[in-house]
């Protein structure tokens, strides 16, 4: 059966931030089928239900923008009101991860994988300067690549990030360090908050040459998603599904962020 | 300090796996804790994934939260990674549900389900800023507990524990919190001590410090009472029905893969096959089946409320449960759970069906295993686990015949009596289960997994001198040469070594605890997984201990002996597995007491309790433990007025 897409954006803060990608899937199928959300079954020698996730959140990464498309039964989508739906799917899911948008999209909408082409972050860097990340990120900013060491199946490479590092916004507003607000790109490949911050180069005549201008390991940072964008044809951007264009209000976290520490890597 | 989560939070990035240590499942309870309520820490003694799903600790977790006067929470063995940071960091052991430390608690609870996790109870223990020894702990210290199949010879935990809970919990962990509630609301009178003579009068419950152990010329001669009313003999705990124990009835779902990742509902308790190498067979004793409307609402509701797509009905073996078709036909056909999947994880061959096998793979197929045992029918009956070649293909016709297309067989190798020709038959055994699937689908497969046999407390093999690694990895050595040129047959085999400390810490009695002390404070956690297992360091703590292995594993037992376990017990007498362990010599089966008359074994009569089945008969199919084809009637000739002598029928 061919079942009607329903794209849903959903947030994810607190201890339920150290799922990895493969138990948020999870999660959600559990929690859908605790909905009675029928999503619709793959064919075959051993079924599965029909959910496709974007991009995947880095372990220990917080987020405000992360999706999921589900083929659900036509018939139950037709009367479903989208509103009570995301707080059906709000309350049936874990502590910390929260429904914040939910609506059908159309049958021919891209995969969530191959339409979203970059992300905005919000990354601290506890202990870092103001003013030498400021430095750090012009002189970035002005360079002509940004070099950063990457494995890749067991090998490493060496890649120039800087065509994929689109803004970044230096906001010296958080008590031990510095906030940076990052668009990075996610495609060919997708760049880390901790990969920017390992391309951000001390000042001259400053610390030792090739030392990253944060002084806590990249495993330490603390990152949040706050907006995946799909940029069209015509160069605009937009959201996959914005939260203020359907009305939702967004909830808060529902742990508080004051708490969050740490952050990986991811897999 | 009662939250810890701050000062864990900055090390999880750092560690492998952090989600098995935020807790957040569904079904996870918070309970508040205060000076009338007698707060509990279930403890698993190793990796979340493995502890979680386990049920004991999960029923008795419900169990504790529902009353007034208890809390109860989780803790699970911190991984080596996340243990060293927690060492270097000073931060204790702690529970996952509100990230309590664990010196906290009135009582840290250990499920004991097997002997190799017996280093990572002292390190938990230690962990929690506790001392390791019983005699050290102070009044404001938590008493240490223990419960599961492993406390049915707890001695070589005796120094590091302060009770133990023999059988069912369900009871017990009631009376438990009672005598410690009263206790603490009268100001801890009469200390410590005092409250470890009052638990030792509760049923069920053994406290090891109120035993004096007399060794005569090397070998233990009795265990005494310290007190006169302190019981001689502890006598385990039985609940006599289980539909007044529904539990879990949330059972907890995770946030993190975790092994048997399903819903799970037990459908009875207890086994009388009488399979004399099965201690879980014979410490569980009688049978209570689960009414099927019980299962029915249990598998309906848990599957709405948890959102899992598979349910595994769980038990000694699920073939047996009285009606057990029509209760897997009504899971399947439930539409308000969607697509639903059935596992039935204790399967025995003889009651193995295609009408069972076409119910269980009409939503999604799982992974089928059968456990023959054994590769003769002469072995066989040496271990009383009477199927048949013809059971087995059957079973194996069965599934194929379904579409399965592989399947895992279990086996023991260095049992009682076994020759070579018995090793071998397993190769032959899974050769022609191959070639049997080659009449119904492409490329069939069979994955013989082979254990190493340790002998266990209160089985009829307890006198049993265990093989050694020698013998045991000669026996792996033919199999494998057995199978080297067999098509579709898979060997896997448990390390012969680990079988040797798990032997070890089976049957051995106080004196053992230094070698688990000394194992333990050389590094030797987590030795249930064999990347840390080592042998060499349970050696040098024998020798370090002036403890001779091969007296202590390999050595035949004699009738007259005192075993560490004569003082406690599961009900069965003596001189019943005594003489079934003879009649295993005389290769002699004996049939399933479910459906034929007594062999006062004890465990009914002794406690005035009685099987709990709702068939008469038993179910369809193979030869149900007579060696006769009963594939028509389904029913076993009542004929045994005296011990049946099975092998004589053949």
């Amino acid at each position: 059966m061919t079942g009607t897409r329903i794209r849903v954006r959903f947030a994810k803060h607190g201890k339920v931030r150290f799922t990895s990608h493969r138990d948020v899937a999870r999660i959600w199928e559990r929690s859908l089928r605790r909905a009675a959300v029928p999503v619709v079954y793959s064919a075959g020698f051993s079924p599965r239900p029909k959910i496709a996730f974007g991009l995947a959140l880095p372990t220990g990464y917080s987020s405000d923008a992360e999706y999921l498309d589900a083929e659900v039964d036509p018939a139950w989508a037709a009367g479903i009101d989208n509103e009570r739906l995301v707080g059906a799917l709000t309350a049936s899911l874990p502590t910390g991860m929260t429904t914040l948008a939910a609506a059908e999209i159309a049958s021919g909408e891209p995969s969530l994988q191959h339409a979203v082409t970059s992300c905005t972050w919000r990354i601290d860097a506890a202990g870092a300067d103001a003013t030498e990340a400021s430095e750090a990120v012009s002189r970035a900013m002005d360079a002509g690549e940004l070099l950063v060491q990457r494995e890749r199946k067991g090998r490493l490479t060496i890649d120039d990030i800087r065509p994929a590092v689109h803004a970044v916004e230096v906001q010296a507003n958080i008590t031990d360090g510095v906030r940076l607000i990052a668009e990075l790109a996610t495609q060919p490949r997708a760049v880390r908050p901790a990969e920017l911050l390992a391309s951000l180069r001390p000042p001259p005549g400053g610390r030792a040459a090739g030392e990253r201008f944060v002084p806590v390991p990249p495993s330490l940072l603390r990152a949040c998603r706050l907006h995946q964008w799909i940029t069209t044809d015509a160069g605009e951007r937009r959201e996959p599904l914005a939260v203020s264009e359907l009305g939702e209000r967004r909830e808060p976290p529902a742990v508080s962020e004051a708490s969050v520490v740490g952050a990986g890597v991811g897999p | 300090m009662t939250n810890l989560w701050h000062r864990l939070e900055p090390l999880l990035p750092q560690v492998s796996k952090p989600a098995r240590y935020i807790g957040g499942e569904h079904g996870m309870q918070t309970p508040v804790h205060g000076p009338g309520i007698v707060s509990w820490l279930l403890t698993y003694p190793d990796t979340y994934e493995i502890g979680l799903p386990n049920q004991g600790l999960q029923i008795l977790y419900e169990i504790l939260n529902e009353r007034p006067d208890a809390a109860a929470e989780r803790a699970y063995a911190p991984w080596v990674d996340l243990e060293a940071q927690m060492r270097a960091e000073g931060l204790p052991l702690f529970s996952v549900d509100t990230h309590r430390p664990a010196a906290l608690f009135d009582v840290i609870a250990f499920n004991l389900s097997a002997e190799l996790t017996y280093t990572n109870v002292l390190n938990c223990i230690d962990l929690a800023g506790v001392p390791v020894h019983s005699r050290l702990r102070h009044e404001a210290d938590p008493l240490i507990g223990a419960g599961g199949h492993c406390t049915y010879n707890p001695e070589p935990l005796a120094d590091f524990v302060d009770f133990v809970v023999l059988g069912d919990g369900e009871e017990a962990v009631g009376d438990i919190t009672e005598v410690l509630r009263d206790w603490k609301t009268s100001g801890r009178a009469g200390g410590r001590s005092g409250v470890l003579r009052a638990l030792a009068r509760v049923p069920g419950v053994y406290v090891p410090s109120m035993y004096e152990p007399v060794y005569d010329r090397g070998r233990l001669a009795a265990m005494e009472p310290r007190h006169p009313d302190v019981p001689a003999v502890v006598e385990k705990r039985t609940v006599a029905d289980l539909a007044e124990w529904p539990y879990p009835k949330r059972q907890l779902v995770p946030l993190t893969e975790v092994v048997h990742d399903r819903l799970n509902v037990e459908v009875f308790r207890g086994c009388t096959r009488g399979c004399r190498f099965c201690q879980a067979g014979m410490i569980t004793r009688p049978v209570r089946e689960r009414p099927a409307e019980q299962v029915r609402t249990m598998v309906s509701e848990g599957l709405r409320r948890t959102g899992y797509d598979e349910v595994a009905l769980t038990s000694l073996s699920t073939a047996d449960f009285s009606g057990i078709e029509q209760v897997v036909a009504s899971t399947v056909d439930d539409s308000g759970c969607g697509q639903v999947s059935v596992s039935l994880p204790s399967l025995r061959v003889d009651a193995f069906t295609v009408g069972i096998a076409a119910q269980i793979q009409r939503a999604r197929r799982t992974g089928l295993t059968f456990a023959p045992e054994a590769g003769s029918w002469r072995m066989r009956q040496v271990i009383n686990k009477l199927i048949t070649e013809d059971d087995l293909y059957a079973a194996v016709e069965s599934a194929y015949s379904q579409g399965w297309r592989r399947m895992k067989l279990y086996f023991l190798t260095g049992l009682p009596t076994e020759t070579d020709e018995d090793t071998l038959g397993i190769a032959e055994l899974a050769r022609n289960c191959v070639a049997l699937g080659r009449g119904h689908v492409r490329s069939p497969s069979v994955t013989v997994s082979v254990g190493g046999f340790v002998p266990k407390p209160f089985t009829p093999f307890q006198w049993f001198g265990q093989n050694t690694t020698v013998e045991l990895r000669r026996k792996i050595g033919l199999l494998r040469d057995g199978v080297r040129r067999a098509r579709g047959v898979q060997l896997k085999w448990h390390d012969a070594a680990a079988s040797l400390a798990e032997g070890l810490a089976s049957r051995g009695d106080r004196r053992l605890g230094g070698v688990i002390e000394h194992v333990w404070r050389h590094g030797g956690t987590f030795q249930e997984w064999s990347e840390h297992f080592d042998l060499q360091r349970w050696q040098a703590a024998a020798d370090a201990c002036g403890i001779d292995i091969d007296s202590w594993v390999h050595r035949h037992r004699t009738f007259d002996e005192v075993l560490p376990w004569d003082h406690l017990s599961a009900g069965l007498h003596k001189d019943f597995l005594w003489q079934d362990w003879r009649d295993a010599l005389d290769e002699v089966g004996l049939e399933d007491c479910r459906w034929t008359p007594c062999y006062d074994c004890g465990a009914c009569t002794g406690y005035g309790v009685e099987h709990v089945v709702a068939s008469a008969v038993p179910p369809a199919g193979g030869s149900q433990g007579t060696g006769v084809d009963l594939s028509r009637g389904a029913e076993i000739p009542v004929r045994l007025l005296e011990r049946p002598l099975v092998g004589a029928a053949r």
